[in-house]
């Protein structure tokens, strides 16, 4: 038998465990386990007597493996691998059992078989534990480059800071500008600040910061490496302008006969050229030539922007750009989609021609927008008398999204006071709840009372254009039930605005995963943890801020992406970042060079060694996915830390209860040496 | 405790064990985000954390059955979702195999399962434990180690099996 | 002078192959015979049982036991052989790892019977005779062996000192372990004399990365002959087998079908095979890694041809039927969940 000697700790963790799990039973139980020298149970293991126990008793009692038996290795592997390496004890030789996540919080109705099962659990950690070798983490040095991926005032504000402190960014930009969604608003709540003049400042240092590399038009294709190190594949696409000469005057849009729905920036609501500039305060100030619109490259005729620009800066030619760079952390800042109107015909959007959406009104609103501002019907002259603003569009809503876009009541209420300021029409609020959190808000909706916009609680639930009542004809009906009256209301009106939600990028899912982050249900990119670690992801060196990890609005955006900057550049301080070594090792003196492994490895870490006839792993290139480990047919993988026993005995450990119940069974168990 | 006699009358009074292999990233999470919601499921698994489905050495599998188990769940991360980019093909080609060639050997394929959940899907986690365990309930338990005991006539007392 | 050290020889569950085996070392045999006392070996010399009981315990320095054990006297023997000797070597693959006696494991004692003396086409008996452990004549009462449900391997009954593992083992193994017994320079205990790599490191197929889109039967194609069997979809152990043979099978265009067991270390050698197999189908949706796996009927007859026995699970699962236990394969060939998909 094994001379280890094995300390289990049982948490209560307050009442989360020990209000379903008899810890006292577990501990006394575990206290008899082979190897297992100290088995105690205490309130709260994580708190620092907790873990003062834990280190005391490896010094006492010469402890050579802990196993505590407490929450999720999420959640607090890392807490007391410190405790046992302050103690002196080889921090990987520390197993946790899951028996809070795992045991009590899902068998709160069975305390018996939960109590069991936490038995199972840590008989199963403690066998495991007795396997598992002494490692050392990696050290490697910390690459001081940040990319940002996503330019909108989240990305922005993360790379000034940065950049700021004096280190490389390189912020890459799908679009041919930054500024995201904010550069579309006129206004933003609850102050009513001109959106222009707080963005425009931030995107000009952005384009003027020495430390700020900006790659427009660009997407990032491919990720390699781990915190510290990772090596980048970006697509910088052809913007077919060489910005080496362009000056941004404007000469080659002017001219360009093609004309386009604009979909991004201006929502659908107005045009662009083949070649454009997405808008006039734009960073950088080139434009591109959308190559799907523009004539020349549909028939080969126009080449109009060619012969008007005066630096010749029109590259017909120019080519897609491949360039591959080294980083040590990444933020993500991608952003937000809106929800799709037409997801929800009974609204109409689409269909009856002045229902707008919130995107099209921010856009309606903007003083250099389509209308110059004005707010007025589909026609483009007529101002609306009465306007009808339907919250929750997409939101809320199971058919849809279940979540709260957070942002759409203040946008509603914002809405309705420029609808009242530009038109003085009247305004119908339908809300299903007013949410109007955080500083300052509550004031602003007190204040739209004052004005005399109308709300009535209810979701809407129709949009029509069939009267039925007198005053109806030629007017929008909105139909909801008054829930605070509870009535059935018609109220025509000119003009409805759908506040449509904020949904994640289309592309989320495989963005996350190129970047090898989660996405929760929704879709939004996952934190590591929603309270405490809120723009840290499941992999290290990887943050998230701003809307992509969840509907928020520009000050919380911006307080993310700042609080990104701060993580990074507290790994930038450290100078250098420990790597779980958790690494496949082959075993060249018994690889036969097979070569199955060598087809497996995700990351190429496998190399063949020809002369030799066997195969080698890349430690560098490893990440410790153990694919090659189990698939390897001569058993000569090692996978450290999930090594082949230590799963082995696990098992065995799990099963203790079941494993030979029937004694008339004698075997013999003499696995050839 | 549940009474699993309802699915079948040879459980008696015991419960099914099920060996559970977790990826880290994305079904492990699962799991302890179905225990953070409170999401309640049977307690027969028994869940051991690997890096990706890709470690799955079927050598575990039937080392679980061998070692009395009843059934074995793997999960992992969507198709496309690995944290590893395809451990979890992997995984899939070879249960594949795996639940052929135990079918061979009389295992049912009802009891060596493979699904997907992603770390924000703790309720799919807790519907594929519950619908698991209900299949490998109705199958019955299976005491590996009694296909093992000797029944031939005239067996001396003492020879070991 | 001190006596020779005294050697047995013993024949079990085995197609004799084995006992070949030891004399296809050749003039080596006469040193053999020149070095042991051979005081055992039924099926060269005229020893009887009773002559082995009578030794004292231990006395017999090493017995060779090839075979597996399927019936009561096999076990018999094997306990007493144990008894008797200082060194039990399991001698080839049957005694090792059960071998093709141990595809027995797929079936049942009943099963075994019926085929035997009734359904096999070459038998001839008309009366349905089943051999009985007792049959009463009138002489007296005559006893046969009882016949197991369950071929076991020799270590499953009685610890083995060595292994040599082989269907049957190459000569030069056998040498190899006479010379380690004569010598006195013995390994370990529990160990296995052979080597610690797979058949691949002494194939000189040429390998590459492998993606297998679909298997071939060996009367399928003809296999490019300086290729890896594998690479072109010929299944072949040689991944998974310990080297020793010299690659025999592949050799010959044949793949190698595994009859020196699973490498050093590994308990579950047709596991193995499942994930190395597994791991490099070129297929990755549900209904193609079943179309790809249609081309690989019986995998367990595959892949635990010589190690059944001896595997984790060492035999088709028993189910009780009037009082018989019956081997219940599943009929239906599992597919995977179309939904496995996304
Ligand atoms: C109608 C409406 C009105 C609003 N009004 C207000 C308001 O008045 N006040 C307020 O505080 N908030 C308001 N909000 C919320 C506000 O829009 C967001 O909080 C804020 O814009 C989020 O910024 P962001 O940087 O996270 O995302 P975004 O603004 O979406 O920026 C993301 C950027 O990343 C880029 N990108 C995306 N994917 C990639 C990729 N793969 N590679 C490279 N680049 C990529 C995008 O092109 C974009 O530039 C409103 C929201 C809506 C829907
Ligand atoms: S060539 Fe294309 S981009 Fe240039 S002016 Fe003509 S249509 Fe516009
Ligand atoms: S464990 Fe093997 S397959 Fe996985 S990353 Fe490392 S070398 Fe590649
Ligand atoms: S699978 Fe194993 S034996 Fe084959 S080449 Fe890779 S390490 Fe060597
Ligand atoms: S033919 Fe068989 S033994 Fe030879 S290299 Fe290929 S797999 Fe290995
Ligand atoms: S190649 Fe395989 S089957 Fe053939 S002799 Fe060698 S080990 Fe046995
Ligand atoms: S990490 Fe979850 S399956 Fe690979």
């Amino acid at each position: 038998m094994s001379e280890e000697k094995v300390g289990v700790y049982v948490c209560h963790c307050g009442h989360n465990i020990a209000g379903t799990v008899n810890v006292e039973e577990v501990s006394e139980w575990a206290g008899q386990l082979p190897n297992v020298a100290v088995a105690k149970d205490y309130k709260f293991m994580c708190s620092s007597l907790g873990q003062e126990m834990v280190e005391e008793d490896i010094k006492k009692e010469g402890l050579t493996r802990v196993v505590v038996a407490a929450c999720s290795p999420h959640m607090h592997e890392p807490t007391f691998r410190g405790a046992c390496q302050r103690a002196g004890m080889n921090p990987y030789l520390f197993e946790m059992a899951n028996i809070r996540e795992h045991a009590s919080w899902v068998h709160q109705d069975d305390k018996p078989a939960a109590t069991e099962k936490a038995k199972a659990i840590i008989s199963g950690a403690v066998r495991r534990s007795l396997e598992l070798a002494p490692l050392e983490p990696f050290r490697a040095p910390i690459n001081k480059t940040t990319l940002v991926v996503g330019g909108g005032i989240a990305g922005i504000n993360a790379a000034l800071e940065i950049a700021g402190a004096g280190y490389k960014v390189l912020l890459v930009e799908r679009e041919p500008s930054i500024g995201g969604h904010m550069a579309q608003f006129d206004k933003t709540f609850p102050t009513l600040d001109c959106a222009a003049c707080i963005l425009t400042p931030k995107m000009f240092d952005v384009g003027n910061s020495p430390n700020i590399e900006l790659l427009t038009y660009s997407e990032v294709e491919q990720v390699d490496g781990y915190v510290g190190n990772f090596t980048v594949r970006i697509r910088k696409r052809a913007r077919k302008i060489d910005t080496t000469l362009c000056t941004g005057c404007g000469d080659c849009w002017e001219r360009c006969p093609a004309k386009v729905i604009d979909d991004v920036y201006e929502s659908g609501l107005g045009y662009r050229t083949a070649v454009y500039r997405p808008f006039p305060q734009a960073v950088p100030k080139y434009p591109v030539i959308d190559t799907e619109s523009c004539i020349y490259f549909k028939n080969g005729r126009c080449k109009a922007c060619e012969k008007f620009c005066p630096t010749g800066a029109i590259k017909f030619d120019q080519e897609d750009e491949v360039v591959v760079v080294n980083v040590g952390n990444i933020v993500l800042a991608t952003g937000y989609d809106v929800f799709d109107a037409r997801r929800i015909p009974a609204y109409g959007y689409g269909r009856l021609a002045n229902v707008f959406t919130s995107m099209e009104f921010e856009r309606m609103t903007n003083a250099s927008g389509p209308t110059d501002g004005k707010v007025v019907l589909r026609d483009g002259v007529t101002a609306p008398e009465t306007v009808a603003i339907i919250h929750c569009v997409g939101s809320r809503d199971k058919n849809t999204n279940v979540y709260c876009s957070a942002t759409c009541c203040m946008a509603a209420l914002k809405f309705a006071h420029l609808v009242k300021e530009k038109t003085n029409a009247q305004v119908y609020n339908f809300y299903i709840d007013m949410r109007t959190a955080f500083k300052d808000y509550e004031l602003f909706y007190t204040r739209l009372l004052e004005e005399g916009t109308h709300f009535i609680r209810g979701r809407a639930a129709e949009v029509t254009d069939a009267a039925r009542l007198p005053g109806e004809e030629g007017k929008l009906i909105v139909q909801a039930e008054d829930t605070l009256i509870g009535k059935q209301r018609r109220v025509p009106v000119d003009m409805v605005i759908l506040m449509v939600a904020m949904e994640p990028r289309a592309d989320a899912s495989e963005v996350a995963h190129r970047f090898g982050i989660g996405c929760s249900d929704a879709g939004f990119f996952t934190e590591r943890h929603p309270k405490l670690d809120p723009v840290a992801t499941m992999t290290e060196g990887i943050f998230i801020a701003g809307t992509c990890q969840g509907p928020k609005d520009i000050p919380a955006s911006v307080s993310q992406g700042e609080a990104t900057a701060a993580r990074v550049l507290g790994l930038i301080g450290k100078g250098e970042v420990q790597i779980e070594p958790v690494r496949a090792q082959i075993d060249e003196d018994r690889c036969s060079g097979c070569r199955i492994c060598n087809n497996l490895c995700p990351y190429n870490a496998i190399d063949f060694i020809a002369e030799k006839g066997v195969s080698r792993v890349n430690p560098a290139q490893c990440k410790g996915c153990g694919t090659c480990v189990a698939a390897c047919p001569s058993q000569v993988i090692t996978g450290q830390h999930y090594t082949y026993d230590s799963i082995m005995s696990q098992i065995e450990g799990l099963l203790y209860d079941v494993r030979s119940p029937n004694e008339k069974v004698r075997v013999v168990e003499m696995e050839p040496a | 405790m549940a009474d699993y006699s309802q699915f079948n009358p040879a459980w008696g009074d015991r419960a099914p064990v099920i060996i559970g292999f977790l990826c880290n990233w994305c079904s492990y999470r699962a799991a302890d985000l179905a225990g953070t919601s409170r999401f309640g499921y049977p307690a027969t698994l028994r869940d051991i954390r690997i890096m990706c489905t890709g470690r799955l050495d079927p050598t575990f599998v039937v080392k679980a059955l061998r070692e009395g188990a009843d059934g074995v769940l793997v999960m992992g991360c969507h198709p496309g979702q690995c944290h590893y980019e395809e451990g979890n093909y992997k995984a899939m080609r070879r249960i594949a195999l795996l639940q052929r060639t135990l079918a061979q050997l009389g295992v049912h394929p009802d009891r060596v399962q493979l699904a997907w959940a992603s770390a924000a899907q703790g309720g799919i986690f807790t519907e594929t434990v519950k619908e698991m365990t209900e299949k490998v309930a109705r199958l019955g338990p299976m005491q590996w180690r009694d296909n093992l005991e000797e029944t031939a006539p005239h067996q001396e007392e003492g020879v070991p099996l | 002078m001190s006596a020779k050290p005294k050697l047995a020889v013993y024949w079990a569950s085995s197609c004799g192959g084995c006992e070949i085996a030891i004399l296809a070392i050749h003039e080596k045999i006469l040193d053999v015979a020149a070095a042991f006392d051979l005081v055992f070996w039924p099926c060269v010399l005229d020893f009887k049982k009773a002559d082995v009981a009578a030794m004292a315990d231990g006395e017999i320095d090493v017995t060779l036991f090839n075979g597996a054990i399927r019936t009561e006297e096999n076990a018999e023997m094997a306990h007493l052989l144990r008894k008797k000797s200082k060194v039990l070597v399991a001698y080839g693959s049957c005694a090792m790892e059960g071998c093709i006696p141990g595809l027995a494991n797929f079936a049942d004692r009943k099963h075994m019977m019926q085929y035997i003396y009734h359904d096999a086409p070459t038998v001839d008996n008309p009366e349905g005779v089943e051999p009985q452990p007792q049959t009463t004549v009138p002489e007296g009462t005559l006893t046969l062996p009882a016949y197991w449900d369950t071929v076991k391997t020799l270590d499953q009954v009685v610890p083995v000192d060595y292994y040599l593992p082989g269907c049957p083992p190459e000569a030069k193994w056998t040498q190899a372990a006479v010379e380690a017994i004569m010598s006195g320079q013995l390994p370990p205990p529990g160990s296995v004399i052979g080597m610690d790599v797979t058949v691949c490191d002494e194939c000189p197929r040429e390998r590459e990365e492998k993606k297998i889109k679909r298997f071939y039967r060996p009367q399928e194609i003809i296999p490019d002959p300086n290729k890896c069997l594998l690479d072109q979809g010929l299944l072949c152990m040689g991944i998974a087998t310990r080297a020793g043979c010299g690659a025999l099978c592949p050799s010959v265009n044949m793949g190698c079908r595994g009859c020196y067991g699973p490498n050093v270390d590994v308990v579950d050698g047709g596991a193995r095979m499942i994930s190395a197999i597994g791991s490099v189908i070129d297929a990755k949706t549900p209904e193609e890694i079943d179309a790809v796996l249609d081309t690989l009927p019986d995998p367990a007859g595959y892949f635990y041809r010589f190690g059944l026995a001896h595997s984790m699970l060492r035999r088709t699962a028993l189910v009780r039927e009037n009082g018989d236990r019956r081997a219940q394969p599943l009929e239906e060939v599992p597919h995977l969940d179309p939904k496995l998909k996304t």
